[in-house]
């Protein structure tokens, strides 16, 4: 089935931080905003949550941690004791740097890994932006329109009057 | 919403609008080839051939090719290797510690910075792969079964540890820049006309959308990006450091190293940003993008870190005399007086001198001036690590085994060579990918482009004046 939906273009960030809160205070919701940029304080005014990726990133660290010291004791200390400028064969102070970088390597990698399936990026040839110029120097905010309850003309008018210099209707094909 | 003070001098000149931001940076890669860029690639195509034909040489015949003996075992390769490394940390310095301080002038370099990072990295990888002389085998630093054929590697060796830093270091900028990217992938795809560029530029940006959550999600693991590749690149220059500092060699084994390394790094490597964009603005045109402002800003840190490296070289030389040891303190008069004098003394006069200049506002805004300073620094830099390796190793414990090291033409061509392995990777990227963060210039643009954009402010319109702009956005609809 076909989705609708209604598009508000703004050309700036304040009227469209003003004009986010004017639109859910009226009561309708907003499917989402497209911008070229990260616009600050959108998050608040949208009601989107902090991301957890931050936990995601600690959890792989330890776990890279982990892993290090798990293989270089394993390594060192079991599997091939060898005996090395007279230390002792499990040396921590000497695996540090090793564990160290697996530390970030796995929290850097396990983070933007969880971050492209969360957000589900792969490399594709489709391309599904609703207006080309919201990777320009255009805002859009999109809205859904359910046949026959959404009033589109009220919604126009609203979105007018809250600072979009245009408002355009976009059938998406699923 | 986000302020600065009208008395900060403005990042982006020109009264840009979001829309001459993209259109400056996509100009380079949509049109085609600049006929002064493909000059300069063709140059680089030739150092790339040298780089080739000297790896090719040092291959067939092994290392013997190059000027190394007995006493002097390690030279340009390692001092190569160190110098390029220094290099890239610039770029990680200014995408990541510079976006935990909230210096908002990094936005407009650091993406040709991290670029530099990875090819700097690249091309310093070569040389302890080449020096191995049987790089085929070079898969013998990972810790492989023994079935392999080697026994595990030993995890108490600075080498080793290397390896590890270095490669880490190498793929999560990787990571760092290629997330930067594609936001500005994107851009350049929804621009493109031609089937291949929309393809391929569509293939690149994954799909992005610039949602509000994905913009989110983006800033947070850029923010933790950052704030783990900063210990990292702190890290890699302190193992680099350590190559050196843990070994017993009078001159080397020393605790200093690891900060002082740091700073010489961060300094070696922006010297060389300058160097590279202070070309790229004028042919590219981003004259107000890389302001005047942004090359003093960068002038500055390399003050501070030149100052840091000149005192780390006179506590050095102050420790050898105090700690007692003959050899240590026979190892800096050597330095200065020995043979190979004029290399230490070129170190202190590019290394401690030319910064110096940058306490005068009028040097470090000079363009001209700039240009020649951070090419007497990537020199003295290069000396630094010449000077340490090198002379430290010349004249032995005993005088039997004292000598002196010569290049051949296969160690400067594998040196120059690397600049053709770098400059090609370095064109190549400003032809085909978007050379400034558009998406970061455009977060900074209205607040820092010293005119508030659409010369109105940005309450107004809504509060007081959404009846007219009902009128006049009238106009508009029919587009």
């Amino acid at each position: 089935m076909n989705k609708k939906y209604i598009l508000g273009i703004y050309d700036d960030e304040d009227i469209l931080l003003d004009a986010i809160e004017k639109i859910r205070a009226a009561g309708t919701k907003i499917y989402d905003v497209f911008s070229p940029y990260p616009v600050h304080g959108i998050d608040d005014v949208l009601g989107i949550k902090r991301s957890r990726l931050p936990i995601a990133a600690f959890i792989f660290g330890l776990c890279g941690m982990s892993f290090a010291l798990w293989m270089m004791i394993w390594m060192m200390g079991f599997d091939w004791p060898m005996i090395i400028g007279g230390k002792p064969h499990i040396s921590l102070p000497s695996f540090i740097p090793v564990t160290f970088e697996l530390t970030v390597l796995f929290s850097a990698f396990g983070m933007v890994w969880t971050f492209f399936i969360v957000e589900r990026m792969i490399p594709t040839f489709r391309v599904n932006v609703f207006d080309k110029r919201s990777t320009d120097d255009k805002f859009v905010m999109a809205i859904e329109v359910k046949e026959g309850v959404t009033d589109m003309k009220a919604l126009n008018n609203l979105l007018r009057s809250s600072g979009a210099i245009e408002v355009n209707e976009k059938e998406v094909v699923k | 919403m986000q302020h600065t003070s009208p008395i900060r001098e403005p990042l982006i000149t020109g009264g840009k609008t979001y829309h001459d931001i993209t259109e400056d940076v996509c100009r380079q890669v949509e049109a085609g080839p600049n006929p002064r860029w493909a000059a300069a690639f063709g140059v680089a195509l030739i150092g790339l051939a040298i780089f080739f034909y000297s790896v090719y040489r040092t291959l067939w015949f092994g290392i013997g090719e190059w000027g190394l003996n007995k006493t002097v075992g390690w030279a340009w390769d390692i001092t190569n290797f160190v110098w390029w490394v220094g290099i890239g940390h610039a770029g990680t310095l200014i995408s990541a510690v510079l976006l935990l301080f909230r210096q908002k002038w990094r936005s407009s370099i650091n993406r040709a910075a991290e670029a530099m990072t990875i090819f700097a990295v690249i091309c310093a990888a070569m040389f302890p792969v080449l020096h191995m002389g049987r790089p085929w085998l070079a898969y013998w630093v990972l810790p492989l079964p023994n079935t392999f054929g080697s026994l595990w590697v030993n995890f108490n060796s600075p080498l080793l540890w290397d390896v590890f830093a270095i490669s880490t270091y190498f793929s999560v900028s990787l990571v760092f820049w290629y997330i930067g990217l594609v936001p500005d992938f994107a851009t350049i795809r929804d621009r493109a006309t031609g089937p291949i560029a929309r393809r391929a530029y569509s293939f690149l940006s994954l799909g992005w959308t610039g949602s509000a959550k994905s913009w989110s999600r983006y800033e947070t693991v850029s923010l933790i990006l950052a704030g783990v590749a900063t210990p990292l690149v702190l890290s890699v220059h302190t193992i680099v450091s350590m190559d050196f500092a843990t070994s017993v060699i009078p001159g080397w084994h020393t605790t200093i190293f690891p900060p002082y390394f740091v700073a010489g790094a961060i300094f070696s490597g922006f010297a060389m940003v300058l160097t590279l964009m202070l070309i790229t603005r004028v042919v590219f045109k981003l004259e107000d993008y890389i302001t005047v402002g942004h090359v003093e800003s960068m002038n500055k840190i390399i003050m501070t870190t030149g100052s840091i490296v000149g005192i780390a070289y006179t506590t050095e030389f102050f420790i050898a005399w105090y700690s007692g040891v003959t050899y240590e303190q026979y190892e800096f008069i050597n330095r200065a007086t020995g043979p190979y004098w004029w290399a230490y003394w070129t170190m202190m006069t590019c290394n401690v001198v030319t910064p110096q200049l940058f306490w005068f506002r009028k040097i470090r805004r000079s363009l001209v001036l700039t240009f020649i300073i951070s090419i007497f620094v990537n020199i003295g830099m290069w000396f630094e690590r010449f000077v340490i390796i090198v002379i430290s190793l010349h004249r032995d414990y005993l005088p039997s085994s004292w000598a002196m090291f010569y290049p051949t033409w296969i160690d400067v061509g594998i040196y120059v060579g690397t600049f053709g392995l770098f400059f090609t990777l370095f064109f190549l990227f400003v032809k085909f990918f978007p050379v400034i963060n558009m998406a970061e210039v455009k977060a900074i643009l209205k607040s820092s482009s010293g005119v508030t954009q659409h010369g109105h402010h940005p309450h107004a319109n809504v509060v007081h004046g959404a009846a007219t702009d009902l009128n006049t956005n009238t106009k508009h609809s029919n587009e």
